[in-house]
């Protein structure tokens, strides 16, 4: 399997602190990616740096092989789905609305965008009559399938989510959780996932990539982590968290 | 192939989109023109000072031109002599009454006291011509209650000097001439301090009540006699000759100036005073006029306007005034909204601006941009002006509706790949319609009531009867301006109620 992102040498840096060291990175094909590490560790830094919502102080990024450039950006973002907490919809539009918002602006068919829609629907089990509401309307998980749906109405390679199960209570959360898996499994989706709880990051990770202060600490499976910790931090990241799910 | 690309696509619009812009074109020109074209087509246009007199004059200049069968408007009470003279020499009226000494000391400026013939050459140099004196002679006074100046023994005005405590209040004008309070208070050495402004007509109000003691008047001023007031003896001879003369635009027809000249020498003091008083009692200038011309009564041509039929005409005249500069507000004001939301320089300097304009005092603004060649006296610089106020609320409104979106949402269109103009148009905008519709009836409202001072210069308006009720000091002249003021302001609220309903999207006010 090839890397469909590339980071090569990427850094970014704000006017007071760095947010992301000189990082190299591969996204693979197929696989679940999850970016996780406390807040402030640059994971969601690289996220945005992926769909250029920054720009990177220096280094490459390659899309499929295609550098990443303001250029090439436009087309490349109807090629990846991005999904923020509670979704990101705009709340003077209905979910359908903000579901077909793209896809309308590009022209696709009416019979088309319908379709996509049922299959969408189906596929993140959301009732098709709330379709016609608006976000207020709708609870934060339904909002939440609502931004998925909207990230895969056309299909992207990519799917980057950032912590997207964030704002939802535990029992929501743990469904939703589900559903997820079994959609990135279905779609054979590329995913990279960020977000700062370890028991996520196991159930969805087929590769976990532990960050800590704008670098890259470790990158490999939980039991790598584990059982062979690049540096202390990684240890006393883990069993935080294991501390915590156990209380 | 190649050879049809670029007349396809650099090529001559289509003749509809050339009727489509033609169309919109005539719209905006007919919104911008209408007005202007109504107020100074062919009929000579006379104007008038901002005082019963110069109201008086003007209408009997308009029944003389008219009875010679000249076409003629009478435009009242646009404003002082600056803005009269300006307006003369702008060609936005053709004639109106001035004194000898006012022209001499407040229009030519030379110093000296200038002989008669003196002052026509002067004239005659800068394109305008003057009648020769209609008959009497309205110099400055300043007045008294007669009780009081009885007890404090004031008969003239060097006898002031021996009472400091006596509060003097003068029109803004009076205070400002070259041959005004300040040379007045030098040639007798009057100690009189914290001297300030005050409305020709609120300042009678006020003396009536005791409130001030002395103010400055026209001598042939009825509210003296009316109000049982003395004027005091101009005993060291300060004031100059103010005859009443008519000046004219050299442009007007021989024909026209001849008929005006018959009023030459007509008027006496005395007679002058009785058609003042007559002004006043009657609360109609053109009763007073038509009392000039003896024993021909109230003529159909000079029939007052019923109060439906003036009511209609103002407000319609405060609608379009407050509307267009609204329409114009909009226009400009949300795209320097959205400029202004994406801070920096340019952001700050239109914020600055637009907030500059807002702290210059109304009345301030107008009389600024009166002497400004494409405005004038005219609906022009009322539009302008209200344009200007409108301004504000709407940029603020905008900009800051623009930066409250969060940054989340607005990274969501981003990351979507919709384009800058369609995530401004159908996402931005939309997300800040609350914010900007509140702005904008900000702004309708402020037009609305900002508007009653467009009357100041003869744009009209329901500011009209306002401003002729205080100078009449009639009240109920003046509540037939300010009652449909204030409920044309409750209304324009209301309908932008309405509207908000109508303009904010549905899920932005769940």
């Amino acid at each position: 399997m090839s890397a469909l992102v590339k980071l090569a040498d990427v850094s970014k840096r704000y006017a007071d602190a760095t947010a992301l060291h000189s990082t190299n990175l591969s996204v693979e094909r197929g696989k679940t990616t999850v970016l996780i590490g406390p807040s402030g560790c640059g994971k969601s830094t690289l996220l945005r740096l992926i769909i250029r919502l920054i720009v990177p102080d220096s280094g490459a990024i390659e899309f499929n092989g295609e550098l990443i450039t303001s250029d090439t950006i436009g087309a490349l973002r109807r090629r990846i789905g991005y999904v923020i907490q509670e979704g990101g919809l705009f709340p003077h539009l209905t979910a359908r609305a903000n579901v077909l918002l793209m896809a309308r602006h590009i022209g696709k068919s009416a019979d088309e965008m319908h379709d996509r829609l049922a299959d969408l629907c189906q596929l993140t089990r959301f009732p098709g009559n709330l379709l016609s509401r608006y976000p207020v309307e709708l609870s934060g998980g339904q909002r939440q399938r609502v931004g998925l749906m909207r990230a895969l109405m056309l299909s992207p390679e990519l799917l980057l989510l950032d912590e997207p199960l964030g704002a939802l209570d535990p029992l929501v959360r743990a469904s939703l959780q589900k559903d997820l898996k079994e959609i990135f499994a279905r779609l054979q989706q590329t995913v990279l996932f960020v977000t700062h709880d370890l028991a996520e990051a196991v159930y969805f990770g087929d590769e976990i990539v532990l960050m800590n202060d704008g670098r890259v600490v470790q990158k490999g499976s939980v039991t790598d982590l584990r059982e062979k910790p690049a540096d202390p931090f990684v240890s006393e990241f883990i069993n935080a968290q294991r501390g915590f799910t156990l209380t | 192939m190649k050879s049809l690309e670029p007349s396809r696509s650099g090529g001559r619009p289509s003749a509809a989109s050339i009727r489509r812009l033609g169309s919109r074109c005539s719209l905006v020109a007919a919104l911008v023109f209408i007005p202007l074209v109504c107020a100074s087509a062919k009929p000579i246009i006379i104007g008038s000072k901002k005082f019963t007199e110069s109201y008086v004059l003007g209408e009997i200049a308009r029944r003389t031109l008219n009875d010679a069968g000249v076409a003629a408007e009478h435009r009242q009470g646009m404003g002082g002599t600056i803005i009269l003279w300006q307006a003369l020499r702008g060609g936005q009226i053709d004639l109106y009454p001035e004194y000898t000494g006012t022209i001499a000391e407040e229009i030519l400026k030379n110093g000296q006291q200038p002989s008669f013939s003196e002052i026509r050459e002067a004239l005659r140099k800068l394109g305008v011509g003057m009648t020769d004196p209609l008959g009497f002679n309205n110099t400055y006074a300043l007045v008294m209650r007669r009780s009081e100046a009885q007890r404090l023994g004031v008969r003239t005005i060097s006898d002031l000097r021996n009472h400091a405590e006596l509060k003097i209040r003068l029109t803004h004008e009076f205070l400002g001439r070259q041959d005004g309070w300040r040379p007045l208070r030098e040639r007798y050495r009057l100690p009189q301090q914290n001297v300030i402004g005050i409305d020709h007509a609120l300042g009678y109000a006020a003396l009536a009540n005791g409130s001030i003691d002395v103010k400055d008047a026209y001598s042939t001023d009825a509210k003296i006699e009316e109000n049982d007031l003395v004027a005091l003896e101009d005993d060291l001879r300060f004031f100059p000759k103010y005859d009443a003369v008519f000046l004219f635009r050299s442009s007007v027809s021989p024909f026209a100036i001849n008929a005006l000249r018959r009023l030459e020498g007509t008027l006496d003091e005395k007679r002058m005073i009785h058609l003042n008083m007559e002004a006043e009692r009657t609360k109609d200038y053109t009763f007073a006029a038509n009392l000039y011309f003896e024993g021909t009564g109230r003529s159909a041509s000079s029939a007052g306007e019923s109060f439906p039929h003036k009511l209609a005409r103002w407000t319609l005249r405060h609608l379009e005034l407050a509307g267009f500069s609204l329409l114009l507000s909009v226009i400009i004001g949300i795209p320097l909204g959205i400029l202004a939301s994406r801070g920096g320089v340019i952001g700050q300097g239109i914020l600055g601006f637009a907030s500059v304009v807002q702290t210059i005092p109304s009345l301030a603004l107008l009389a600024l941009l009166v002497p400004l060649p494409f405005f004038g006296i005219s609906v022009r610089t009322a539009v302008a002006a209200l344009f200007l106020y409108g301004l504000l609320p709407i940029v603020r409104n905008t900009a800051s509706g623009l930066q409250d979106i969060p940054r989340l949402l607005r990274e969501s269109a981003v990351a979507l790949g919709l384009s800058p103009f369609i995530r401004l148009w159908k996402i931005n905008l939309p997300m800040a319609s609350r914010s900007i519709l509140s702005g904008i009836k900000t702004s309708a409202v402020i037009n609305v009531g900002t508007a009653t001072l467009a009357a100041l210069i003869g744009a009209g308006g329901l500011g009209e009867p306002i401003l002729s009720g205080l100078n009449l000091n009639d009240h109920v002249t003046i509540l037939q301006g300010a009652i449909p003021a204030a409920l044309l302001a409750l209304l324009v609220q209301w309908f932008f109620d309405v509207l908000d309903r109508v303009l904010i999207p549905k899920g932005l006010r769940l």
